[in-house]
């Protein structure tokens, strides 16, 4: 019963001939890009002026952080698995690739609390200059979406052993793989933007 | 490793709505190596000091097909509707224009700065 209300929630004739749910997950990515697009340009417009340390040449670890850029990378091959596995309705491994995508997620998170930590333990605060400011903000705002993705997809997970998320849910399952996938591309561009063109 | 995975909704008669055809698992696994590569790639680019006068085209040349891939692959707009394509492209250019722009108003290109 609980299956067939689910079955017909995701499956419904729109006017646009679209799922209104996934139109809905790529508007609300549209309007992040904005959002990011903001934080990206005030970090990149105070980059190099701050007048007092520590600079980021002083404190970014680019193997340390090439690291958990690869786990992040891996953890969208880990979506994309799961949402395939779930399609074909093979529910043993859309779980373990649905826990595999959150695990590696919260091995991004874990990286991303040490680096602050080591950051405010070198001196760097919020406060401290513009670097600090815009970096906490930036990085900051990206973890917490990341930090929200592993909630959902801990949920989709745990929905999953219950046996309440079948082939049936394949669109909650891709569109909560929009969102990941999403917070992957906008770290592709931080860790190029940040890390990589330092100084 | 060969099945083929498609969109929401799987299977062409599932809602009466149109479904395409997304990538096998295969070409899942191709463009994360892919991605790994290019990663591995900027990261040595970044420690050759011979490349450092052209370093920022490199890494936004790289960075930006690492984007495309995930865009394109993962998240299946290669795929997808074309409407799905403009609700990301669009508000993607306007945040791109908004940033050049502001790069640029802010003397960032010239090496200058605000008045």
């Amino acid at each position: 019963m609980a299956d067939a209300v689910a079955h017909a929630a995701e499956a419904h004739a729109t006017t646009t001939g679209l799922p209104n749910r996934k139109l809905l997950m790529w508007t609300f990515i549209g309007s992040e890009c904005m959002l990011f697009g903001s934080l990206i340009m005030t970090y990149l417009v105070y980059r190099g002026r701050s007048v007092t340390g520590p600079y980021p040449e002083d404190l970014l670890n680019i193997p340390f952080i090439t690291v958990t850029t690869f786990v992040l990378l891996m953890s969208s091959l880990m979506m994309v698995l799961a949402l395939a596995a779930v399609q074909r309705d093979d529910m043993r491994q859309g779980k373990l690739w649905l826990l595999m995508t959150a695990l590696l997620g919260l091995v991004f998170l874990g990286g991303q609390v040490y680096e602050f930590s080591h950051f405010v333990h070198e001196g760097l605060g919020l406060g401290t200059n513009l670097f600090g400011a815009s970096f906490y903000l930036l990085t900051g705002t990206h973890g917490a979406h990341v930090a929200i993705g592993v909630l959902w997809l801990l949920t989709l997970f745990g929905l999953a052993v219950r046996g309440r998320l079948t082939a049936a849910h394949a669109e909650t399952v891709e569109i909560a793989g929009l969102y990941w996938h999403f917070v992957d591309v906008v770290w592709i561009v931080l860790f190029t933007l940040i890390y990589l063109l330092v100084g | 490793m060969d099945q083929h995975a498609t969109g929401s909704g799987a299977g062409p008669e599932r809602d009466g709505q149109p479904h395409a055809e997304h990538a096998s698992v295969r070409t899942y696994v191709g463009v994360a190596a892919i991605l790994a590569v290019i990663t591995a790639v900027e990261v040595m680019v970044f420690y050759i000091e011979a490349l450092h006068p052209v370093l920022v085209p490199i890494l936004l040349t790289l960075s930006a097909a690492k984007f495309v891939l995930v865009v394109g692959f993962f998240m299946h707009l290669k795929y997808d509707d074309r409407i799905f394509r403009g609700i990301f492209l669009g508000p993607l250019f306007v945040a791109v224009a908004v940033i050049l722009a502001m790069l640029a108003l802010y003397g960032v290109f010239t090496g200058g700065g605000a008045a």
